[in-house]
């Protein structure tokens, strides 16, 4: 079949945001083949997202490097549409299909924006808040609008500075959590002293906490946005609203392939060993820690992957100092309940399929919902309803379907060919 | 420069934009319209939600992790 | 009151409730009897099939209960909410060349004696009609009371009706003896009749039924502007349908309501794993972008399998146990379930309560395979 390729290496990783840059990085000094898969067009991942509108931060420069290395092969802008067997992926990029055939891989899949709904989250001018940053990296125009920021964790101030920086004007940064919870959270940082010069740096007098979004209103785009401040309530006008909650690891590819999860997260050994022999895994798909942790993890597995068991342990003490970093940062930001309470029985809850709060109510659990009302029966496949279904209703995350991202049929076809079966 | 045409209409930009951001150029950011006909835009900004799926060149693809290229024709999805 | 102290849980209780058992509440709850239909919830055919409403024609049984059971949907489907997404689409059975030209001929007449109306359309019209297909086919037989309808909400929605005198209740059958059935969480259940409409679940209860899965693949597109208007099959689907052996695909597109093309079929035999095989689903869809040349570019949003049940002859279990008093089958409707569940659940009401049977039952029943007689040489119809 024209527009399809076999292709194949020692070791696949998937994603090339810093766990992914720094696994592929520890690995290439082995010599061994590398496929570094990542569905953005550019390298980075999120935090280290590139684009017309940033300079880039010279450790990031200095990761990257490791893509144009000859034993590196690196395909940008590619998904993974499906395991094929064990040791094969299906893979697509806007022309062409391949299936790649690997000994070990390493998934740095990263972590998605945990979206919660509230009134008028579907009104366009409301965003994600890593989505507002990830949109101003990619070269969209926010110079001169009113933006609000709202959400929870650390990085509605990341995201805050970098729309302040393309020109926007930031009236408000809404925190959920309390007062008594950030002051422990700044305190605590007195042990990671890089983070705290960071929290400074990113520190707005916009900055507001048990605050949160009540609804976004407006007439087929935002117009303004109704926020809870302490007890009061006030209606500001603007442009964007960017508001996310916190962030969940990706772990569609590893349920995918059978790797067991742990508090949602993928699970893995001390050596980044996923609980599928020869599959690591490493960075916020195994547990949300920030870019420093997804660096040491994938370094690991990196070290892991290919027989440099010392040179790994070595790491062991560096890894634990960041993994205490996380578990701080999500036990300051944890959501309070009238967050799940947000939306009320017209909000649709999945997009997709514009499936409202009423109509999940009355179901048991996600599988007759999505039987019933077509939740989760869209394009993204419950990715974004799903983890709303997890928080609202304690529902299990959905199974992974195949494809696992909408692909062409053209892709699904080259499966059948000889040497795909 | 580029030149990208999105729903026939031809757009100059800077090199480098995703199709998401190009969108905020133009006069509606909105990438389509939903089932039940509501306007949508680029939401999660990292290829998860699906709300910025267009046609591009003929393809339906996600805005938010396609760049711009000369010559491109993007369609909203409606 | 304690489940093992109860009597009668219900005049019928009925196990599964996919659109076999739903269908089968539905229709004895008319008549006024209490329907308890337990269900454990894992899913069936009913969430896996495509929800096609076909006349099929293979044998003369399979289209007097098919034709039969179309006439009953058509009476209903005025009252169906719109979740059940009931369209008149039709179904336009293609043929790629004369000699399928001559099978289309031959369908028809056997249609026509069961007052199935169909035309002949011609390849040019055939063009107008589904500008997406392949502009080389023959022509194409459309049979007008075929339908499309989306199985789970018609389930649930007849469930919903008939006063209350249905009841839906979350368990799992460990055991069936005669009129009684005993629940995982204990207890046994007695009833004046049981029914078994749970599909594979039928395996583990009865053993010596020789039920076979027919694993299927489906695939769906994202929503595009219409794409086809009728649902589309080949004509040599029927050969694939009863190939005993082997793995067959054929080219069967139908267009959801929404937009979406739901594509299949493949059928494979004696597989219970649930997972997509990429090779038999590839094959699949190089068979419809066969016909639909312009499918490859569409983006699929998500594939699935599932499992048809089929006897040994391809025609339903439906009455009652030969050897188990109280025990009645709706089993192993293969392919068809949803489009036969109208008729089937009337045949099985008017057994289990001595009315006349609404068309010739002995095709169809159990003594076939079931029971002692059927295990002995010459007995089996």
């Amino acid at each position: 079949m024209k527009n399809h390729k076999t292709l194949s290496c020692d070791i696949a990783i998937v994603g090339a945001g810093p766990a992914g840059l720094a696994a592929a990085r520890a690995a290439s000094v082995s010599q061994r083949s590398i496929a570094v898969i990542d569905d953005n067009p550019l390298p980075g991942g999120q935090i280290w997202r590139d684009g017309p509108q940033v300079s880039q931060l010279a450790m990031a420069k200095d990761y990257r490097r490791v893509l144009s290395l000859p034993t590196v092969r690196y395909l940008p802008g590619t998904r993974i549409v499906a395991s094929l067997a064990a040791g094969a992926l299906l893979l697509e990029d806007a022309q062409t299909s391949y299936r790649l055939d690997y000994e070990q891989l390493i998934l740095c899949c990263g972590a998605q924006e945990l979206l919660l709904p509230f009134p008028g989250w579907t009104l366009p001018g409301v965003t994600g808040a890593g989505a507002l940053q990830a949109l101003i990296k990619s070269g969209a125009s926010v110079a001169g609008e009113r933006v609000l920021i709202a959400g929870s964790g650390p990085l509605l101030l990341a995201s805050a500075a970098t729309a302040r920086a393309a020109g926007a004007l930031v009236s408000g940064v809404y925190e959920q959590t309390d007062r008594y919870q950030l002051i422990n959270f700044g305190v605590g940082l007195l042990r990671w002293p890089g983070k705290l010069a960071q929290a400074f740096k990113l520190f707005s007098t916009r900055y507001r906490w048990r605050s949160h979004v009540i609804e976004a209103m407006g007439d087929r785009r935002l117009e303004a946005v109704r926020i809870r401040q302490g007890d009061a309530e006030a209606v500001i006008a603007c442009d964007r609203l960017a508001c996310g909650f916190g962030l969940v690891p990706n772990t569609v590819l590893a349920q995918h392939l059978g790797c067991s999860l742990e508090d949602n997260a993928v699970a893995v050994d001390r050596y980044q060993q996923t609980s599928q022999t020869g599959i690591y895994a490493a960075g916020e798909c195994t547990g949300v820690g920030g870019s420093e942790l997804a660096l040491v993890e994938g370094e690991v597995a990196g070290l892991a992957a290919t027989g440099k068991v010392e040179q790994a342990q070595a790491l062991f003490t560096h890894r634990a100092y960041w993994q205490r970093f996380a578990r701080h940062v999500k036990e300051h930001f944890g959501l309070r309940p009238e967050i799940r309470r947000l939306a009320r029985v017209d909000t649709l809850i999945c997009r997709c399929e514009d499936v409202a709060l009423s109509v999940l109510a009355e179901e048991q659990g996600w599988n007759a919902a999505k039987l019933q009302s077509r939740c989760g029966m869209g394009a993204c496949q419950g990715r974004i309803c799903g983890s709303i279904a997890r928080e609202l209703f304690g529902w299990s995350l959905p199974e992974p379907r195949v494809p696992l991202v909408p692909a062409r049929i053209e892709t699904l076809m080259a499966c059948s060919e000889k040497d795909m079966s | 420069m580029i030149t990208v045409y999105l729903d026939g209409q031809p757009l100059v930009m800077g090199e480098g934009l995703t199709v998401a951001a190009m969108l905020t150029l133009s006069e509606s950011s909105i990438a389509r319209l939903s089932c039940t006909g509501q306007p949508r835009a680029p939401f999660c900004g990292m290829g998860i939600c699906q709300e910025c799926r267009v046609t591009i060149d003929g393809r339906r693809q996600l805005a938010c992790q396609t760049l711009c290229q000369e010559g491109m024709h993007v369609e909203r999805t409606v | 009151m304690s489940l093992q102290a109860r009597t009668a849980a219900a005049d019928v209780v009925i196990v599964g409730a996919g659109i076999m058992g739903a269908m089968c509440a539905y229709e004895l709850a008319s008549r006024g009897l209490s329907i308890l239909v337990i269900d454990n919830g894992t899913g069936g055919a009913t969430g896996a099939g495509m929800g096609h409403l076909v006349v099929m024609d293979d044998n003369p049984a399979e289209l007097a209960l098919s034709r039969y059971s179309i006439a009953l949907w058509n009476t209903l489907r005025k009252r169906l909410p719109e979740a059940c997404a009931y369209r008149n689409c039709g179904t336009l059975w293609l043929a790629a060349n004369d000699e399928e030209c001559g099978l289309a001929e031959a369908k028809q007449a056997r249609l026509v004696e069961y007052g199935a109306q169909s035309e002949w359309i011609s390849a040019s019209a055939l063009r107008q009609l589904e500008p997406m297909l392949r502009p080389d086919l023959a022509g194409a037989l459309k049979v007008f009371d075929d339908g499309i309808l989306y199985a789970p909400a018609t389930a649930r929605w007849l469930l919903h009706q008939q006063d209350g005198r249905i009841t839906v209740q979350e368990g799992d059958v460990t055991r069936v003896e005669g009129n009684r059935l005993c629940l995982s969480e204990g207890g046994w259940l007695t009833a004046p009749a049981i029914l078994l409409a749970n599909g594979l679940g039928a395996f583990r209860l009865l053993p010596d039924v020789p039920l076979r899965p027919k694993k299927g693949h489906l695939l769906i597109t994202d929503r595009y502007p219409a794409c086809i208007n009728h649902q589309l099959v080949e004509l040599g689907y029927a050969a694939s349908a009863h190939a005993d052996d082997g793995t067959s695909v054929a080219f069967n597109v139908q267009p959801r309501p929404t937009g979406q093309l739901l594509i299949g079929s493949s059928r494979q035999f004696d597989t219970l794993d649930k997972r997509v095989e990429f090779d038999v689903l590839g094959r699949m869809l190089m068979r419809a972008q066969d016909y639909l040349p312009g499918l490859g570019e569409l983006n699929a949003i998500r594939g699935w399998t599932g499992f048809r049940v089929a006897t040994p002859d391809g025609l339903p279990l439906l009455g009652q146990h030969p050897d188990q008093p109280g025990l009645w089958l709706a089993l192993g409707h293969e392919g068809l379930g949803v489009t036969t569940a109208s008729g089937s659940a009337r045949l099985i009401a008017a057994q289990l309560l001595g009315e006349a049977p609404p068309f010739d039952p002995a095709p169809f029943r159990t003594e076939r395979f079931v029971g002692v007689a059927s295990h002995t040489p010459g007995a089996a119809a």
